[in-house]
């Protein structure tokens, strides 16, 4: 019996953590688990036009009684940072997957800032972050990370690397 | 394009909240929040004081994960206007319980009413309309009001009502997010994790 990819091991992760919202803005990185949410009768995925959408969206799971998930990349965080006063504010878990772009064999130079200023960026906003190198690592690391956001209510945020999810290729 | 709401914001939102039952509401920050709050505080109330722009996109969290339950969002333009693509992401997503009402003044009330695109070139029913919703309403007198309350409770609405520039006195719900997120839960019944 083969292994399941590492994509499909981290989409086990979210089912075991009980997440049945799965919010996110497109990413390459991201694309087996949003087929596989899409695919999933038990999980409800919604597509965003920008990512502090899916701030507010987990908010309002939790309120509403679910867990739910926000999946999207590096460039995308810089656009959530007023939005995270939200899930900080009023002690509501906070849950996010992010691809990295600009730190590993970038071809696209505006990848580059958003991507350097990432971690950094989370952290003062109040977001735990954590990262995941290593295909064989990255379900116990998105298992470990789901469980200090919803049972602890902090938000926190999965750094996927880039090495990880590997480069994008632009042919020329 | 002029804005000519006339309505006072206090007795429509006193109109639409009336006998609210189990209906869930979002409040968006500034006025919207304070005249959910005048109407009466209740644990189902959950106002925003900042995160602006987010109103929509919380009652959509709350709607897919409450699908029994009616979800109402109520908000003004400014706030609206700053998650308009919030409109594109509910329209296309599955979520038949959540109506929206825009308390609509054309005005940034809170910063010292400064025009807001409402009251220049902007109509957000027609742009919600454009983004696929399929029922939308605008109310400009409170028999139209009356009428878009029960719309509100059972369709998939994004309605506009047009409401006077006029400031009112702050009536300041609790502000203490993790409190009225906890009450929310309570009395919606969600076990605590």
């Amino acid at each position: 019996m083969t292994q399941p990819s590492w994509q499909m091991q981290v989409y086990a992760a979210l089912r075991a953590a009980r997440i049945t919202q799965l919010a996110y803005v497109p990413d390459a990185g991201h694309a087996q688990l949003i087929e596989a949410a899409h695919a999933d009768p038990v999980m409800r995925a919604v597509v965003l036009t920008t990512e502090e959408e899916g701030i507010a969206l987990t908010a309002g799971a939790w309120l509403g009684g679910e867990r739910a998930v926000l999946l999207m990349q590096s460039s995308g965080v810089g656009n959530c940072i007023n939005m995270l006063s939200l899930p900080v504010n009023c002690r509501i878990p906070f849950f996010a997957l992010i691809t990295m772009r600009g730190e590993w064999a970038e071809f696209n130079p505006w990848q580059v800032p958003m991507g350097t200023a990432t971690p950094a960026v989370l952290t003062a906003a109040g977001v735990h972050v954590r990262r995941a190198d290593r295909a064989d690592e990255v379900a116990e690391i998105v298992a470990a990370s789901a469980a200090l956001a919803f049972e602890s209510a902090v938000p926190v945020a999965v750094l996927f690397s880039q090495r990880l999810v590997g480069a994008k290729v632009f042919a020329k | 394009m002029r804005n000519d709401g006339t309505l006072d914001r206090r007795a429509v939102a006193a109109a639409l909240l009336r006998d609210p039952g189990d209906l869930l509401v979002v409040s968006g920050l500034g006025a919207p929040s304070y005249d959910a709050a005048a109407a009466g505080d209740r644990p189902l109330n959950f106002y925003l004081w900042g995160a602006m722009g987010g109103a929509a996109m919380v009652g959509l969290g709350i709607a897919l994960a409450q699908r029994s339950r009616r979800v109402l969002v109520l908000t003004g333009d400014g706030e609206m206007l700053m998650g308009m693509g919030s409109l594109a992401t509910i329209a296309a997503a599955d979520a038949p319980n959540l109506a929206i009402a825009v308390l609509d003044n054309a005005r940034y009330g809170e910063t010292g009413s400064q025009r807001s695109h409402t009251g220049l070139t902007t109509d957000l029913a027609a742009v919600a309309a454009a983004c696929g919703w399929s029922a939308i309403a605008t109310a400009r007198d409170m028999a139209e009001v009356e009428a878009l309350r029960p719309r509100l409770r059972q369709e998939r609405l994004f309605a506009v009502i047009r409401i006077s520039p006029d400031e009112l006195p702050r009536h300041l719900p609790p502000r203490d997010g993790a409190h009225l997120a906890d009450r929310f839960r309570r009395a919606l019944g969600v076990p605590t994790d």
